[in-house]
């Protein structure tokens, strides 16, 4: 099992993993997190959109959408 | 309506909640729509009787995810809820609608309304979908951690509407007791800045709370400075006690929420976490494929019915007006009073109002994407493109709506929550090819055309509307890297799951818009059509019994037709066409008219073949055809990309609250107009085209 982590950008539809970091500034940290987005919590990555981008992730039982450029820097623990 | 108010009912809930559907079950028609005071958030309220018949007022308030504001609609749910809204005062109680099938998150906004200090009773909606899920609730349970009133509800089949009435009506209501405990460190900070805010004693600290919790950007356009610096100083001791100003409040919710729903919800069996419904509609919907094979057939669906289910109701207003114009004129003589009423009143509101039909089926179309969820999928896919010139995905819906009317599309912007992205969407909407260029497009074509077959008229139009499509991302683009330079924004767009849209609540929602359009249509428009009338038909010529050309060339707007020749005959334009392009500057169907009475032709429209034979037969003094191909080419370009639309006008004005804004649209759309026409017509001559 992997203990290093890594961005939520690079998960594969699919893949889990738990949030340990959101490096973004304050505003939009903020916005994340009070869409349930908080670190600790289990993230499922479902899908990119046809174009390739924003990503389609599930948290707290809510699909949310978020663009690769900002979960770049969302540090997540693959789940295995 | 005049009984005395017993109670101010508020009713807040995250979008998608089903809040409008339990607004619509409880207060049936007894709804209007107005303005809050200085915004232009629309106001929602409605009426409807407590348990013992009191009566009680129910406003709407706009759906959010949190009190820390993000969009206009946003802030009017914080405002009136902290009773910043002069005039407007707190309300009684709040019913905070939650969907059940995903309490986590939903109760994330219901537990920032029980700091509020006002009595709060929850709406557990859904709770039919939550049992399909698996998804088992301890409503005893619940209702204990949460310490308020918790009714479970199936809005869409009515059921448990009487207990939220009864739960509201409860004499006395009990203001909420418990809600989630920050860090000690976190509670003093915001008790000592409570204790130094202007407000009453009851909204100090959710105030508090919000102004700890606000990044340093927001705090710099919310306070002054000496609270500024007295946020940031609290906010700094906090840091370094290991606390983070934002997130502390975030997770302190959600761990309380997390806590509560450990112990009420339970999960049935193990298969809960399977794939639902929505699922698999979006593994096709959002497909790399078939996502966008569905997408094109729904837009294509709906501008077919825009354009061609419209056209019969419009050909009865049409009509309709004709005969209303010709039985007015039956009773008044003829003379001014009786231009004034036919031409200027009937004819001025009428080709207003004939838009009524693909406004209305517009909106059904849009109550259907958007009650549905697919939306929300629709912004996900078109995203991408969106970011190329700096907007998001929450841009294309407004954009879209503008094909059929600025207007709607305009008030559509609403959700987007940067500011700077809302006015560069607004300033390019419309340069969307809307419907009322319609009319323009068809004759120009016909006269460029006239034996084209009907494929090589739709390429022409086709290229019209990809001209406004492609100049509408330039102007953004440029906007963007100038004059309301911004970053690209954060996209963060939830994807509701699917659900039958409320053909009701769609029903109702049309209703209001088309009475709001038709409102304005009858104050604005009609005082611009008089003001038009009066502009190309005063002064009088005074030669005896002028033909219609004579006294339109002889009045005003004839007279800055005359004057602007020098500016448009670069484009090809004459000084006829210029009197046209006055004439239309409030709406741009009124060229075709306006060019029939130049023409002396009675009831022009876009079909009049006498019209279209003068306007072919029209020589210039040196013998050569007015309309040319290449003329007509170079009018088209200048409708697709001039504003001349006042109702936008207004509009903007209105949304933006200011008269720069609008000024500035018409100054640069015309300006592009006149340089897109410009460089068709000298171009085109270059290059040896007709």
């Amino acid at each position: 099992m992997d203990t290093g982590t890594e961005p939520l950008s690079n998960l594969v539809p699919g893949q889990r993993g738990k949030v340990c970091a959101i490096d973004l500034p304050g505003a939009s940290k903020g916005r994340i997190m009070e869409m349930g987005l908080t670190v600790g919590v289990t993230v499922e990555m479902i899908r990119l959109a046809p174009m390739g981008d924003p990503m389609e992730l599930k948290v707290r039982g809510a699909h949310l959408s978020l663009r690769k450029a900002e979960a770049a820097s969302i540090r997540v623990q693959l789940i295995v | 309506m005049s009984e005395e108010i017993f109670r101010r009912v508020a009713i807040a809930g995250n979008p998608n909640t089903g809040k409008s559907t339990i607004f619509n079950s409880l207060t049936g028609l007894r709804q209007k729509v107005g303005n809050y005071p200085g915004v232009t958030v629309e106001k929602k309220t409605g009426r409807f009787f407590g348990s013992h018949g009191e009566a009680m007022e129910l406003i709407d308030l706009p759906g959010s995810y949190s009190l820390q504001v993000r969009s206009p609609d946003e802030a009017v749910a914080r405002d009136l809820l902290l009773g910043r809204i002069a005039g407007v005062p707190r309300p009684d109680v709040i019913i905070a609608v939650v969907d059940a099938s995903n309490l986590d998150r939903h109760l994330y906004l219901a537990a920032q309304m029980l700091e509020l200090g006002i009595p709060v009773v929850i709406a557990l909606n859904m709770v039919d979908v939550a049992e399909q899920r698996g998804l088992v609730m301890d409503l005893v349970a619940l209702r204990e951690k949460l310490g308020v009133p918790v009714i479970p509800m199936i809005a869409s089949k009515g059921t448990g509407i009487i207990e939220l009435k009864q739960a509201v009506s409860r004499n006395p209501l009990h203001k909420p007791e418990q809600h989630a405990q920050l860090p000690i460190v976190y509670e003093r900070e915001v008790a000592a800045l409570a204790k130094k805010l202007p407000c009453s004693a009851e909204t100090a600290r959710p105030e508090a709370m919000l102004l700890l919790s606000l990044d340093e950007k927001s705090l710099a356009e919310q306070c002054d400075t000496a609270r500024q610096a007295e946020v940031a100083e609290a906010q700094a001791r906090l840091r370094t006690h290991g606390l983070d100003p934002l997130a502390a409040p975030v997770d302190a919710r959600y761990d309380w929420i997390s806590a509560i729903c450990a112990t009420s919800i339970h999960r049935r069996g193990e298969d809960a976490e399977g794939l639902t419904v929505s699922d698999h509609l979006d593994m096709l919907l959002t497909h790399r494929v078939w996502g966008w094979v569905a997408f094109v057939g729904m837009m294509a669906l709906m501008f077919f019915c825009i354009f061609f289910i419209a056209q019969t109701p419009m050909d009865w207003i049409a009509h309709g007006m004709k005969a209303l114009a010709a039985w007015a004129g039956g009773f008044l003589p003829a003379g001014d009073l009786r231009s004034l009423v036919t031409d200027g009143i009937i004819g001025g509101v009428g080709g207003v109002v004939i838009f009524l039909p693909q406004i209305l089926i517009l909106f059904f179309f849009l109550g259907l994407l958007e009650d549905s969820g697919y939306m929300a999928r629709a912004a996900f896919i078109m995203d991408r493109l969106m970011s190329r010139v700096g907007l998001h995905g929450k841009s294309f819906v407004p954009l879209l709506s503008s094909f059929a009317c600025a207007i709607p599309g305009i008030m559509a912007t609403r959700t987007i929550e940067n500011r700077k992205d809302r006015l560069v969407t607004i300033l390019v909407a419309p340069l969307m090819s809307c419907s009322a260029r319609l009319p323009v497009y068809f004759i120009m074509i016909a006269l460029m055309l006239p034996a084209a077959s009907g494929w090589q008229r739709a390429g022409v139009m086709l290229s019209m509307y990809a001209l406004g499509l492609f100049a509408a991302f330039v102007m953004a683009w440029l906007f963007k890297k100038t004059l309301l330079r911004s970053e690209t924004p954060m996209l963060l767009l939830e994807l509701p799951p699917y659900r039958a849209p409320a053909l009701r609540g769609i029903a109702q929602r049309m209703w209001e818009r088309a009475l709001i359009f038709l409102r304005r249509a009858g104050t604005v428009i009609l005082a611009l059509s008089i003001l038009l009338w009066a502009l190309l038909t005063y002064p009088k010529p005074t030669t005896l019994d002028p033909t219609p050309s004579e006294a339109l060339s002889h009045s005003i707007g004839g007279r800055i037709g005359h004057a602007i020749e020098p500016i448009i005959a670069p484009l090809g334009y004459d000084w006829k066409i210029g009197i046209g392009l006055v004439a239309s500057f409030a709406a741009r169907e009124v060229f075709v008219s306006t060019m029939g009475q130049i023409y002396n032709i009675e009831d022009a429209d876009e079909e009049n073949e006498d019209l279209r034979t003068q306007m072919r037969n029209e020589r210039r003094p040196d013998g050569t055809p007015v309309f040319t191909p290449l003329v007509c080419v170079s009018l088209m370009v200048f409708y697709v990309l001039a504003m001349q639309c006042i109702s936008t006008v207004a509009i903007v004005r209105r949304e933006t609250n200011s008269w720069r804004w609008p000024l500035f649209q018409i100054a640069y759309m015309t300006l592009l107009a006149w340089l897109g026409a410009f460089i068709t017509y000298q171009g085109g001559r270059l290059l040896h085209f007709q």
